[in-house]
């Protein structure tokens, strides 16, 4: 098939725009590794887990519990938000009557553009120092996981919304001939024909929980240690980087950037876990 | 009225299960009385004083041209319509000695009586056993053996067990349209309803396929009281033992019957003028 004029230099542009943003993940991979060489050069990849401590000044890298951090905020906020964002989506697609629906839909799409920075305000101010009387000190693992929840909950709910709704009408025409209760469609038809988009929903918010900044920084405590209950301060990946980047130098500065490029490792691993998850049994 | 003898393979791909042919319908026995039924979309009249009998154990087919409110009427008798908003539907349809509009009725319990089957096969996205599995573990059948058992008769039924019984666990969207929508069928009759309600089952499938599920539907005659809409009058002379003949009445542009009785009548002794032009092809 031959292109027309108009056509080709549409589709010169469009080649442009994907290279480009094909290229510029690779240069921030590209600029994370050369940043990070310098302490990679020297430091054997096994001392950011096996060195007794985070103390970068006097050489000591220990990287784990930052890593622990941001795998157990993650991991709880994605816990409490699926169900949850599941919850909603099928309550504003099969249950709520459709003017509450669009109201709600609304709702949830302004929770989504919140900034942050409010989020971590909120959990700051009014749930730290709950928790904090249910537990001392209050800022912890788990008012960060909350703070998480609230803030991945509508890309979930959003994401499994839209999901449900591309799910064809003629599915639930069919089911409804069959007898089908309403949650009998939802279980055995909808939720199974959204799978892939719902996945693919809960693994972006994940990524999303994983790089999150500020409102963690806020309201995690920051104290560079393992946690053993959920009551315990911590501090994630992203808020060291934060923190410790206005005056870090040299090779404190280049261990800064080994914990970027793990982040994005993990972000990456994620990405691909999707894919993978989105294709398997996938009845097309 | 003819009754339906042996039925003879079309080619090699398929077979025809030993479905049981029940006594015939010499002897008309109304199953579903529709007493003047009208059907409202809003204000608008879609449907206007119909009254009609559906015999048990025939084929009745519904004739007429495109938005005469033919498929509107096939879904009153399943409550289909409580699917579509601002639908009113007024009159009486008695089927088992209650009315279907009664608002305190299983409906549930009755479109597990009254099965549908719509022009585009609608398989959902699992595998062919879990298909037919899912109403019936809906209806509370759940021991393994017996939802084998009735998967494997009803497959034979309509003569797919043979082609599709080495890959049950395979999905159901990868069959092609004709056995798709006998799969359909099959589903349907899993849950041996008393009615089939048929809306131009056919004409989405290629001539072979549509010989095949023409030929089952033949089969389900006396067994099954089946209603079917059609397009193709030559099917409708062929299977059907009633026909109704819809029209667009010009004032309002709402359906209305304009004639019912036996099928030979119908196609070969019209009594209205309507009636003739449209089975003559010279109107519609």
């Amino acid at each position: 098939m031959s292109l027309s004029l108009a056509d080709k230099q549409l589709a010169a542009l469009l080649w442009g725009c994907a290279l480009l943003a094909a290229a510029l993940v690779l240069l921030v991979l590209l600029f994370l590794f050369k940043e990070s060489w310098p302490v990679l050069q020297h430091i054997a990849l096994i001392r950011f887990f096996n060195d007794t401590s985070w103390h970068p000044v006097d050489g000591l890298y220990k990287l784990t519990p930052m890593l622990s951090a941001t795998f157990y905020s993650t991991l709880g906020a994605v816990m409490l938000a699926a169900p949850l964002g599941i919850a909603s989506a099928l309550f504003s697609r099969y249950y709520a009557p459709s003017f509450l629906a669009g109201c709600y839909r609304r709702l949830i799409e302004l929770l989504a553009g919140i900034p942050s920075v409010v989020y971590g305000f909120w959990g700051l101010t009014t749930l730290a120092p709950l928790i904090g009387r249910l537990h001392p000190p209050g800022v912890s693992l788990l008012t960060g996981i909350l703070v998480l929840t609230l803030m991945i909950l509508p890309t979930i709910a959003l994401t499994a919304d839209a999901a449900l709704a591309a799910v064809p009408a003629a599915y639930l025409r069919g089911a409804a001939s069959l007898g089908l209760s309403r949650w009998g469609l939802i279980s055995g038809v909808t939720l199974p024909a959204a799978r892939p988009g719902v996945t693919a929903g809960i693994m972006l918010a994940a990524g999303r929980a994983i790089g999150e900044t500020m409102a963690v920084l806020m309201v995690a405590g920051n104290v560079v240690q393992q946690p053993h209950s959920l009551y315990d301060s911590v501090r994630t990946l992203t808020a060291n980087i934060a923190l410790e980047m206005a005056y870090a130098t040299g090779d404190h500065r280049a261990a800064l950037f080994v914990s970027g490029l793990a982040l994005m490792c993990v972000v990456l691993l994620l990405v691909g876990m999707a894919e993978l998850m989105s294709q398997e049994r996938r009845h097309v | 009225m003819k009754l339906n003898g042996p039925v003879k393979p079309m080619n090699e791909t398929y077979t025809l299960g030993p479905l049981q042919i029940g006594p015939p319908c010499c002897d008309p026995e109304p199953l579903i009385r529709v007493d003047n039924l009208s059907l409202y979309y809003g204000v608008k009249p879609a449907l206007e004083n119909v009254s009609l009998d559906i015999y048990k154990g025939c084929i009745t087919a519904l004739i007429g041209p495109s938005g005469c409110g033919k498929t509107s009427f096939l879904s009153v008798l399943n409550r289909m319509t409580d699917m579509i908003p601002d639908c009113r539907v007024s009159g009486k349809v008695h089927f088992n000695g209650r009315d279907l509009r009664d608002l305190a009725l299983d409906v549930q319990g009755l479109r597990r009586d009254i099965g549908m089957i719509f022009q585009k096969p609608v398989p959902f996205p699992l595998s062919i056993r879990r298909n037919i599995e899912l109403p019936l573990r809906e209806h509370g059948i759940s021991k393994q053996a017996e939802l084998n058992d009735v998967i494997q008769q009803v497959l034979q039924d309509v003569g797919l067990w043979v082609e599709v019984k080495d890959r049950l666990e395979s999905s159901a969207l990868a069959l092609s349209g004709g056995q798709q929508q006998r799969l359909c069928i099959a589903r349907a009759l899993a849950l041996k309803p008393k009615v089939l309600l048929m809306d131009e089952p056919c004409s989405a499938l290629d001539p072979i396929s549509s010989g095949v599920v023409e030929d089952l539907i033949q089969r389900l005659r006396g067994k099954y009281t089946v209603v079917i809409v059609t397009h193709n009058l030559a099917q409708a002379r062929r299977i059907a033992n009633y026909a109704g003949f819809f029209w667009i009445r010009d004032q309002q542009r709402a359906g209305c019957l304009i004639e019912f009785g036996q099928c030979k009548q119908i196609f070969e002794a019209p009594a209205h003028e309507l009636t003739a032009a449209y089975v003559n092809g010279s109107r519609g």
